[in-house]
């Protein structure tokens, strides 16, 4: 039987979707001399803004509807007010909302011991599932985890071979400084 | 009810959350039956995406039964069986009235760029997602759809993001009859991809990838010639000598940021965030295209900065076509080519697993294990 990709005419819905016209594709501008005024549209009914939305300032105030998932809180919080005081343009919006994301992880686990409960981070990292299927490549990771955390301890709590010499005191170097 | 919550980095939990209630008059309140997770959410999930918020539900691919309404929504009533798109437009801004529903800009104050997603960073939006037992369903009347009787409802969900990403990438391709087209990546929407190129005419199509099992099952399901990367060489030159040295005349990024293949990329996009995600794929895609071809980007990348040769696209005059899928503008299409059978999307899917299980789900597909392309969640409220 001859193979279905030296021939593709077999195949079920072959160019089934041709359009000779499709090139370079949708979407072709339909647009209308109002469409180049702007907000030219019958907006929707505004939602309710109820709690803090941050916006971006490449648009003249809020959406229509948005979502009201994790309102900005604490350090993490600060930063991304911080952030969207800047365009989408500049790094000074987009840097400061990866460092919030970070400092936001380190509040999730905080706000969960205040809670009294302490995540049970193996099973929040799958690895049950990994432990499972790909039992190797779990230990490997965890023991080279091990290791760069056991590296950086040993090389932060390392003393120094030298005695320590104490530093002159300044009095006394301008002391010996003088003829 | 129970929701996926997002904790970190690689760290998700189910938790017990607040109903989701009516806060705008065309909001509707949806009981979850079907939930997916996305390559997209793995971008969320790498903590590659600014503006990801700990607390947040995941989950833009989903389908269930409407138990609440708002004043203004006409188009719905309760009890309708419906998928809802991942996108959430408005149906009556510039945008949305030229077909963009992907990028309506009444749905995200964040930012100027991105419409609005379920269950995406805040910077589209700040929605919580359908990895959960019940969603807020912001302007009912526009993208979510009724599911046509007799469909099934794995069909139904894949038909709110993958199938028409996959079809929106081979259609942004501009393909003509007998064009030869190369999809990197063989995940689910790579997958869709290559199988909608052939619906637009191409005379060969080509999928990259490093997973033998995801391009074995390219092979299978898309009919496509299929390669690992890692056996072939460099892929640019793979793609030249395969097209005697002109070039595809499509190459379709189905990628995005989490691309591998390329050490540097990867040191720089993934592992230090100093660009939006590797841009690995689209490298390849620029290189492999032959001269005035086109280049269709649906994978997704961050806000920030991608190194990309944009020399080459002067150079070479590339066409480069991108965006998010305007989900509700093809399903109309969609719907009638999977009842006809043309497309089987079901036949993507590959694990099943409750709602509470769905931190392993994504590391499962995360770390592509036991074969996964594509899986589905089902919350224990979906009744069935």
């Amino acid at each position: 039987m001859e193979p279905i990709t030296t021939n593709p005419s077999k195949l079920p819905g072959w160019n089934i979707d041709a359009d000779p016209e499709n090139d370079p594709t949708y979407p072709m501008r339909t647009r209308t001399p109002d469409d180049h005024k702007g907000y030219t549209w019958k907006r929707p009914t505004l939602q309710p803004v109820t709690i803090e939305v941050l916006q971006s300032i490449e648009r003249p105030g809020i959406t229509a509807v948005f979502g009201t998932s994790v309102p900005p809180s604490g350090l993490s919080g600060v930063i991304r007010r911080f952030a969207f005081k800047y365009s989408e343009n500049s790094y000074l919006h987009w840097l400061p909302l990866l460092v919030a994301d970070r400092v936001n992880v380190v509040e999730g686990v905080l706000d969960d011991l205040a809670h009294g409960h302490v995540p049970n981070i193996f099973a929040e990292k799958g690895y049950p599932i990994e432990w499972k299927y790909d039992k190797k490549g779990l230990i490997l990771k965890l023991a080279a985890f091990a290791a760069v955390v056991a590296g950086t301890t040993v090389l932060l709590t390392r003393k120094s071979d030298k005695p320590r010499q104490p530093k002159p005191s300044r009095r006394t170097a301008q002391t010996v400084g003088k003829p | 009810m129970l929701a996926m919550e997002y904790r970190g980095p690689r760290r998700i939990r189910v938790t017990q959350k607040p109903m989701p209630e009516i806060l705008h008059p065309e909001d509707a309140i949806v009981r979850v039956t079907r939930s997916c997770i996305c390559g997209s959410d793995l971008h969320l999930y790498n903590g590659n995406v600014p503006d990801t918020r700990v607390g947040q539900t995941f989950g833009h691919e989903f389908t269930g039964v409407v138990e609440e309404i708002g004043s203004e929504v006409t188009k719905l009533k309760v009890g309708d069986n419906v998928l809802v798109p991942f996108n959430i437009a408005c149906g009556k801004c510039i945008f949305c009235k030229q077909g963009l529903f992907g990028n309506c800009h009444e749905a995200a104050p964040q930012a100027s760029a991105a419409g609005g997603f379920f269950g995406y960073s805040h910077i589209t939006g700040g929605y919580n997602g359908g990895q959960a037992e019940y969603v807020r369903v912001p302007y009912a009347n526009v993208s979510p759809t009724v599911i046509p009787p007799g469909m099934d409802l794995d069909d139904a969900v894949l038909l709110t993001d993958v199938v028409p990403t996959g079809y929106q990438a081979a259609e942004m391709g501009g393909i003509q009859t007998g064009d030869t087209v190369v999809v990197f990546g063989a995940g689910p929407v790579g997958i869709m991809a290559a199988r909608c190129a052939w619906l637009f005419g191409a005379g060969r199509v080509i999928i990259i990838d490093k997973e033998d099992y995801r391009l074995e099952f390219a092979r299978n399901y898309s009919k496509c010639e299929a390669y690992n990367f890692q056996e072939i060489g460099d892929p640019v030159l793979f793609i030249k000598k395969q097209t005697d040295w002109i070039g595809a005349d499509v190459c379709i990024d189905a990628v995005g940021a989490e691309a591998a293949g390329n050490v540097l990329q990867t040191i720089t996009g993934r592992k230090t965030l100093l660009q939006a995600g590797s841009a690995t794929a689209v490298h390849w895609a620029i290189n492999s295209v032959r001269k005035g071809g086109v280049v269709s980007i649906v994978g997704v990348y961050g806000p920030t900065d991608n190194l990309v040769p944009i020399g080459n696209v002067l150079n070479k005059g590339i066409t480069i076509r991108a965006n998010q899928t305007a989900v509700k503008r093809h399903l109309p299409r969609l719907i009638e080519h999977i009842q006809n059978g043309v497309l089987n999307p079901k036949g993507l899917i590959t694990h099943r697993l409750a709602l509470e299980d769905v931190a392993d789900g994504y590391r499962m597909f995360s770390a592509k294990l036991d074969n996964c392309i594509k899986t589905v969640l089902i919350p224990s409220t979906a009744g069935m």
